[in-house]
């Protein structure tokens, strides 16, 4: 399965997405990082071109809402349905306003690298039984 | 990075005293007990504060006449919110200022770029253009208060910005103080606001210290920053070796300019991360002030003593925080002041206790302030200069760290120095794989974590919180914008860009175009656009 994670918007704060880009490859899952400030477009353009399975997105600025919205609509304007999921310094409040916008899941801060590989082993899972 | 045993002329290793080996962050081993043999052939013993190497301080009296600063972070959305909270900060005893700026100011977009739309304000203040600066600033008295500015992609043009909101109030810039951190190498390693390519981006900081040594001689322009470089990974070794690297790098460019080494050197300074182990820190501080006084005296031939001093802002570090049972946070940040106060810093900032999941509030900013000054007030600490010399543990640690990190200077060399190593990444790649074992260890409970991996409690997690973003205030920001625009001599502008254009092009020094600029209200979006135009942008190294 192959991942792509992301830092949309402005925030450089990219030592978290970096961790879990480690902690992913290292329990064997294909990462790809896309880089600092990218656009939505910019971001969902890189995952079909390198086939990716799921989009993380990285987010420390409080920015998350506005940036999810943001990618649930021009997902349905072209039309995708690839699954995607948010990390970074969110509130449980937002973990539900995330998931109902469309993330597939949102990771708080201090969650644990294994909690992340461990959802991903579900997805893997999931995206099998989708490509079947 | 070697971990040899330190046997000792008395022969107290952990070995002799069966006792478990430790090692420290840095990579090398820690005895159980120092003697006086292991500073034998240490230089501490002629060494006195004030005098070079100034290893036990750069000021002879240190704190006797007047602690050090403090300078708590703030600012946040608009400028008229920032300067409600300067003057509560001023009027509750803090000597110094230090500014937070917004995403779209710090990556050089204006507040009504659509690529700002959702961090307008967010996370610091935004400036589209002069007036916002003076609106912040108002009735704040420059002579009085010194003003950091925590900036770097954008940093020529905040500090232009500073520099003509000066003269316009009237105050002689040959004696204005303060502070730019402008150390644009570092965000390529750790914070992420570049904006040029790598050797552009030095330019322009090598042109606000040739223009701050010939016209604002007492402004420092550089805060060469270990912090972030720490916080992306590096152990303390690897932050002071690469803060050093950094600063010679500017300090070459300088030199390249025909201005001498005692021209600027006095005016650079560092912000360096507090937390870990509390004698590894303050061998930090102490061996790298020493080994910067050498290698401005040894190496650049610096006369004046004051160019040769390692002048510092050094205060708790956000990666020695925690999110669990954030109150024992507090408890951290007054060890991390501690450790400042007892390495000689010349200013201080604490991250507050909540600042792991939210922007500091009021309450937790105070508590913070009142942490350092119950340490100046009531401690003691300020009565005797560097109370650890002598130590035989600290002295013999501090001769370690000036040599282990001498040694981690060479590597970067061995990287063809520290430019080429941040363009290719690879001190990048070095540190974030580092951050990741760290995050390892302290996840499988091997790094102890107080309240995370031991003594933790069940607790209702602490929610993140965010300053509500406000976007009222967003849209009075966008809608001044509009109005300064068309308010503005517009011609003025187009001719004022222009001429930074040309500059760029003839690879003159900008600050004189770009003062030009905003004291006609030229917006930082369009200044940035322009020297884009010349300088092109910096293309990412992607690893992890």
């Amino acid at each position: 399965m192959k991942v792509l994670l992301s830092k949309p918007g402005l925030d450089g704060h990219d030592v978290g997405v970096k961790v879990l880009a480690h902690g992913l490859k290292d329990a064997g899952y294909e990462v790809v990082y896309t880089g600092l400030r990218k656009t939505i477009t910019e971001i969902i353009d890189q995952a079909i071109a390198c086939k990716a399975d799921i989009i993380g997105m990285s987010i420390l600025s409080g920015t998350h809402l506005v940036i999810a919205q943001k990618m649930k609509e021009e997902m349905s304007a072209r039309k995708l349905n690839m699954p995607w999921f948010v990390g970074g310094n969110i509130p449980s409040k937002d973990v539900n306003e995330l998931k109902k916008i469309g993330a597939s899941e949102a990771f708080a801060t201090g969650t644990k690298v294994s909690e992340v590989v461990n959802y991903f082993s579900s997805m893997k899972a999931t995206v099998k039984t989708n490509a079947a | 990075m070697s971990s040899k045993e330190t046997k000792t002329a008395t022969g107290k290793t952990a070995k002799d005293l069966n006792v478990k080996p430790v090692h420290i962050e840095s990579g090398f081993e820690v005895n159980p007990v120092y003697t006086a043999d292991d500073i034998a052939e240490s230089s501490i013993k002629n060494e006195m504060p004030g005098e070079y190497p100034f290893t036990r301080g750069i000021h002879p009296t240190m704190y006797r006449n007047k602690p050090f600063t403090i300078r708590q972070y703030a600012g946040f959305a608009s400028p008229e919110e920032t300067n409600e909270r300067f003057h509560f900060l001023i009027k509750n005893g803090q000597s110094g200022l230090n500014v937070a700026f917004d995403l779209p100011t710090q990556c050089g977009l204006d507040s009504d770029d659509p690529r700002a739309f959702g961090e307008v304000g967010r996370v610091g203040m935004s400036i589209d253009t002069l007036e916002d600066f003076e609106i912040a600033f108002r009735n704040i008295d420059l002579d009085k208060i010194t003003v950091s500015l925590t900036i770097n992609g954008t940093a020529i043009i905040l500090i232009a910005m500073y520099v003509a909101m000066a003269e316009k109030l009237g105050y002689d810039i040959a004696n204005l103080r303060g502070t730019a951190q402008n150390d644009i190498l570092k965000e390529f390693i750790g914070r992420g606001t570049w904006i040029f390519p790598v050797d552009k981006s030095v330019k322009l900081v090598v042109d606000t210290i040739e223009y701050c040594a010939k016209h604002v001689p007492k402004y420092s322009p550089v805060s060469v920053c270990g912090y972030h470089i720490r916080e992306s990974g590096a152990n303390p070794v690897q932050e002071m070796a690469y803060a050093f690297c950094i600063a010679k790098a500017y300090s070459d460019g300088a030199l390249e300019r025909g201005i001498t080494i005692d021209d600027f050197a006095s005016r650079l300074s560092f912000n360096f991360d507090i937390y870990g182990n509390l004698f590894e820190q303050i061998a930090k501080f102490r061996g790298g002030r020493r080994l910067w006084a050498k290698i401005i005296r040894e190496e650049y031939g610096a006369k004046k003593d004051s160019s040769c001093w390692l002048r510092m802002i050094a205060g708790g570090g956000g990666g020695g925080l925690t999110k669990e049972q954030p109150e024992n946070n507090i408890v951290r940040s007054a060890y991390y002041a501690l450790i400042s106060a007892l390495s000689g810093t010349q200013t201080m900032a604490l991250c507050s206790y909540d600042e792991a999941y939210t922007i500091p509030t009021e309450h937790s900013a105070e508590i913070s302030l009142r942490t350092m000054q119950i340490m100046i007030h009531e401690m003691g600490i300020c009565d005797t200069v560097d109370p650890l010399g002598g130590s035989y543990y600290v002295e013999a640690l501090t001769d370690r760290f000036e040599k282990e990190i001498r040694e981690e200077m060479k590597t970067v060399e061995k990287w063809n120095g520290i430019v080429e190593a941040v363009a290719t990444g690879k001190i990048q790649e070095s540190v974030s794989k580092q951050a990741y074992e760290r995050e390892m260890g302290v996840q499988r409970g091997e790094i102890p974590k107080v309240g995370v991996n031991i003594f933790t409690r069940d607790e209702e997690a602490k929610d993140v919180e965010f300053h509500p973003y406000n976007q009222k205030a967003v849209d009075a920001q966008i809608e001044k914008l509009k109005r300064i625009k068309s308010t503005r001599d517009n011609i003025q502008v187009q001719t004022c860009l222009e001429t930074i254009k040309k500059d760029a092009q003839e690879n003159k020094n900008l600050m004189p175009s770009i003062i030009a600029a905003v004291k006609v209200y030229c917006t930082v979006g369009e200044i940035v656009q322009v020297m884009k135009e010349v300088y092109g942008e910096y293309k990412e190294p992607i690893f992890f």
